[in-house]
C-alpha cells in the first residue's frame, strides 16, 4: 500500500521545545534541534521526511506550533466539453 | 402617571427597581432586608421579565452581579451589613472593572451578628473603602421610604454614566417602616447593547472585563483613571440637603433617619428660642465638605448625630476644620435617639444656657 | 540517531522548499486563527493549558458562536485566558467562576457561556459556588482543568492533590489523615439532578485531546438545547511543580492520577433524553 505523504511547518519561534509532539509521532520524524529560539527554547525539527500528515504532533501541542498537511490526490480535470464545433479550434490541455 | 402607594422602604426601593427596568437581582435572605428578595420573587418576572435569582449566599450574590453587569444589564443587591462584609471583595473587582450596578445596604447593628436593629455603623465600610485598594462607591443616604425609591432610579443613572457601583447606605428602620410613596411610572427594560458590555464578540476583539492588571505601570494608570473618575463625581455629584441653616447659631450634621429626627430636635430648639439647623448629606461620597464648610464658618458649633461610635463625624471635622467646635452624640446597638435627647445634648454639649 | 541530528534549520528549510505539500489544498490542521491570539501563551512547556484553550478556540470556530459566546476566566494559572482566547471574556474572583457565568447566562441566557476553572479554584475556595451552580443546573459549561496542584502560586496541595503526594504544602506527601483525602468533585456533581453530562478526559495522547474536544462541543450542543449544567474535567500535568518533564509528568500521571481520576463519561444523557 503506498504511504500516503505528509509534511509539516514548525513555528519554531513559538516551540517551547516540550517534546511532546517528538513522543507523539508514530513515524519517529521529530527531534530536538540543537540551536535555541529567541525565547531560549531547544525547538523541534523534523528529521525524516516519512510524515504521513496524521496531525498527532499537533494535537498534543500546547503551544499551536505545528501546521500539518497531507497530499490530497488529484483529481484528472476535465477541462473543456466541446460541442457544436463549427470551425477550426486549438485546444490546449495543462498536464 | 405616577402612583401614590403605602409602602415599607424595602419593599419599595423593590417596586422602585422593576419600575426603573431593571434587569436583574442576585441577592441572599438577611434581616431587615429579606422584603425586597421576596417582594422581587413575587412581582418581577410576571411584570417585566427581570431576573430575580435566590444565590446560595452574598459572595455568590454578588458574584453574579459582577457576571450580570458585565454583560451590560441593570442589576443589583440588597444586603445587611455581615452580608455586605462578605460582598466586599466582589465589590473591589467591580469598582476595579468599572462595572455599574446598584448594591443596597440596610444596616444592621454590629460589629459581629450583632443586632437586627437600626443603626449607622457602616459609614466606614461604605465610604471608607471596605474592601480591599484604592476604589469608593458613590453612597446615597436616604432619609425617607420616597427616598428609598427615588433613589434606586438615580442610582442606576448614575452607575452608567460613571461605570462605577453605587452603594444606598440605609437602615433597618428605614426598611421596615410604611410611609406613603409616590411611584414613577414603569419604563420599559433596556434593549441596548453596551459598546464595552461582554455580549459575544463583535467585529475587532474579544472584549475583556478583567480587575487584573500585572503591569506596575499599566495598574498604576487604572488607579489615575479611576482617582479623576471619583474627582469628577466628586465636582458634580455632590448632593445634600440644609434646613434651617441660614440664621442658625448652631448646626446639627446627621444622614439617613437621624437626620428626621434631628429635625425635630432643632424644631423644639428653635420654639425654645436656640436657633438650630439641620444639615444633612446625601451622598456620603462625595461628601458635601464645601458647602458644610460655608455654612459652619457662620455658626457657634455643629453637633453631630448618628447611631455609631463617631464615624461620618470625622468627616464634619475635615470639613469644618477647627473653625468651630464640632460636638459628637451617638448611639448604638440599634438605639435610635429621640428628639428631646438630641436636644439636650445640645444644649449640654454646645448651646450651654443660652436656653 | 546521532546523523539525524544533524539536520539542523538550513537542511529543514532545504526540504520544505524541495517539497510542494505545504499548499493550502493540502492543509490539515492548524491552529484556529479566528478564536485564539497568535501569540505566545506563558504557560510552562507541555502544560495541558494550552491544549485545552486550543480545543476550545476549535469548537467555537466549528459550531461558528464566535460571535454568541462568553468566557469566564478563574484565579489560578488561566488567569489570562483572555489574552489567548479571542472571544468576549470575564476575569472572576477566586473560585467565582461559576457564580460570575450564572450571572451572565441568566441575562444573556440565549449566549453560550463557560467558565474554565482550575482544581484550587472550582474545588476548593469555590466548591459553594461550583455545586450550586450544577444543583440550579445552570445552562453553562464548567471546564475543569485537574492538575492536582496550585500551579501559580507555586505548587501548594490542592483539594484534588494525590494522598502521599508532595507539594510545598505537604512537604512529606499529603497525610490524609489531617489533611483530608482527595476531592472527586466532578463525582460529586454528577450526582446532583442539574447537571446533564459529567465526564472526565484528558489531553496528554491525540486520542484523548480528540475526545476532550468532543466533551466540550456536546457541552455547547446541550447548552444550546437548553440541558443543564455541563461539566467537564481535564486531568492534566504540572511538570513544573511535580518537578518533572513534560513526558515524565504525562507518564506520571497516567500511572498515579488516571487510576484514581479514572477517564471516561460520568454521567451521561439517558436514552431518549437527547
Amino acid at each position: 500500500m503506498a504511504k500516503v505523504k505528509g509534511d509539516i511547518i514548525i513555528d519554531i519561534e513559538k516551540c517551547k521545545g516540550c517534546e511532546l509532539c517528538i513522543s507523539a509521532c508514530p513515524q519517529d520524524g521529530l527531534e530536538k534541534s540543537r540551536q535555541v529560539n529567541k525565547k531560549g527554547y531547544l525547538y523541534v525539527v523534523k528529521i525524516e521526511d516519512n510524515c504521513t500528515g496524521c496531525t498527532n504532533c499537533a494535537l498534543v501541542c500546547p503551544d499551536g506550533v505545528l501546521k500539518v498537511y497531507r497530499e490530497t490526490k488529484k483529481k484528472k480535470e476535465k477541462v473543456a466539453e466541446i460541442t457544436n464545433v463549427t470551425g477550426d479550434i486549438t485546444v490546449t490541455v495543462k498536464e | 402617571m405616577k402612583e401614590l402607594k403605602l409602602m415599607k422602604g424595602n419593599e419599595a426601593l423593590a417596586e422602585a427597581a422593576i419600575r426603573a427596568g431593571c434587569d436583574a437581582y442576585f441577592g441572599y435572605p438577611i434581616t431587615p432586608q429579606s422584603e425586597v428578595l421576596e417582594y422581587l420573587s413575587r412581582e418581577a418576572d410576571s411584570r417585566t421579565g427581570m431576573t430575580v435569582l435566590q444565590a446560595e449566599s452574598e459572595i455568590a450574590s454578588i458574584n453574579m452581579v459582577y457576571g450580570a453587569a458585565g454583560a451590560g444589564k441593570k442589576v443589583f443587591t440588597s444586603s445587611s451589613s455581615p452580608g455586605m462584609s462578605l460582598m466586599m471583595e466582589g465589590i473591589s473587582y467591580i469598582a476595579c472593572a468599572e462595572l455599574p450596578c446598584v448594591l443596597i445596604n440596610v444596616n444592621r447593628g454590629g460589629p459581629g451578628l450583632g443586632t437586627i436593629q437600626p443603626p449607622q455603623a457602616d459609614y466606614f465600610q461604605a465610604v471608607k473603602g471596605g474592601g480591599h485598594g484604592d476604589y469608593k462607591l458613590i453612597v446615597l443616604a436616604p432619609s425617607t421610604v420616597q427616598e428609598m425609591a427615588d433613589f434606586i432610579g438615580l442610582s442606576f443613572d448614575l452607575a452608567f454614566k460613571y461605570r462605577t457601583p453605587i452603594m444606598i447606605l440605609t437602615d433597618g428602620a428605614l426598611g421596615q417602616m410604611m410611609e406613603k410613596v409616590e411611584l414613577e411610572p414603569q419604563q420599559e427594560r433596556s434593549k441596548v447593547e453596551l459598546e464595552w458590555a461582554t455580549t459575544g464578540r463583535k467585529n475587532g476583539n474579544g472584549r475583556v472585563i478583567t480587575s487584573l492588571h500585572l503591569k506596575p505601570d499599566e495598574m498604576e494608570e487604572l488607579n489615575l483613571h479611576l482617582q479623576k473618575k471619583y474627582r469628577e463625581i466628586e465636582a458634580n455629584e455632590t448632593r445634600y440637603e440644609a434646613i434651617n441653616c441660614d440664621d442658625a447659631d448652631y448646626i446639627i450634621t446627621a444622614y439617613g433617619l437621624v437626620a428626621r429626627i434631628c429635625q425635630k430636635a432643632a424644631d423644639l430648639a428653635r420654639e425654645k428660642g436656640i436657633k438650630v439647623g439641620v444639615f444633612r448629606p446625601i451622598t456620603l461620597f462625595p461628601y458635601p465638605y464645601k458647602e458644610l464648610a460655608e455654612l459652619a464658618s457662620k455658626t457657634k458649633g455643629i453637633l453631630d448625630v448618628e447611631m455609631n461610635a463617631g464615624q461620618m463625624v470625622e468627616d464634619v471635622r475635615l470639613a469644618v476644620d477647627g473653625k468651630v467646635p464640632v460636638e459628637f452624640h451617638g448611639r448604638m446597638g440599634g438605639i435610635v435617639p429621640s428628639p428631646e435627647e438630641i436636644l439636650h445634648k445640645l444644649e449640654e454639649k454646645l448651646a450651654g444656657g443660652a436656653a | 540517531m546521532n546523523e539525524k541530528r544533524m539536520l539542523d534549520d538550513q537542511h529543514y528549510e532545504t526540504m520544505l522548499a524541495e517539497e510542494s505539500l505545504c499548499t493550502k489544498e493540502n492543509l490539515v490542521y492548524e491552529t484556529p486563527a479566528e478564536a485564539l491570539y497568535d501569540t505566545p501563551m506563558h504557560y510552562c512547556p507541555g502544560c495541558g493549558h494550552g491544549v485545552v484553550h486550543r480545543l476550545l478556540a476549535e469548537v467555537i470556530e466549528e459550531m461558528e458562536i464566535l460571535h454568541d459566546v462568553i468566557g469566564v476566566a478563574p484565579v489560578g494559572c488561566s488567569v489570562l485566558a483572555y489574552n489567548y482566547l479571542n472571544i468576549d471574556m470575564s476575569e472572576a474572583a477566586h473560585g467565582r467562576a461559576s457564580a460570575v457565568a450564572t450571572g451572565i447566562k441568566r441575562v444573556l441566557p440565549e449566549k453560550y457561556v463557560f467558565s474554565y476553572q482550575g482544581d484550587g479554584d472550582l474545588a476548593a475556595i469555590g466548591t459553594g459556588e461550583t455545586i450550586h451552580t450544577c444543583n440550579r443546573g445552570e445552562n453553562v459549561l464548567i471546564i475543569f482543568i485537574n492538575n492536582g496542584i496550585y500551579g501559580m502560586t507555586g505548587g501548594q496541595m490542592a483539594p484534588t492533590t494525590l494522598p502521599g503526594m508532595k507539594s510545598t504544602t505537604s512537604p512529606f506527601g499529603r497525610d490524609v489523615d489531617t489533611m483530608g483525602a482527595p476531592l472527586k468533585i466532578t463525582d460529586l456533581v454528577a450526582e446532583l439532578p442539574g447537571t446533564y453530562y459529567v465526564t472526565r478526559q484528558s489531553v496528554h495522547k491525540p486520542a484523548n485531546v480528540r475526545k476532550t474536544k468532543k466533551a466540550i462541543m456536546k457541552g455547547f450542543e446541550y447548552q444550546k438545547l437548553g440541558k443543564g449544567t455541563c461539566f467537564v474535567e481535564v486531568v492534566t500535568n504540572c511538570p513544573s511543580n511535580w518537578k518533572m518533564t513534560p513526558l515524565d509528568s504525562n507518564t506520571w500521571m497516567e500511572e498515579n492520577m488516571l487510576p484514581f481520576y479514572p477517564l471516561g463519561d460520568i454521567k451521561v444523557p439517558q436514552k431518549g433524553e437527547n
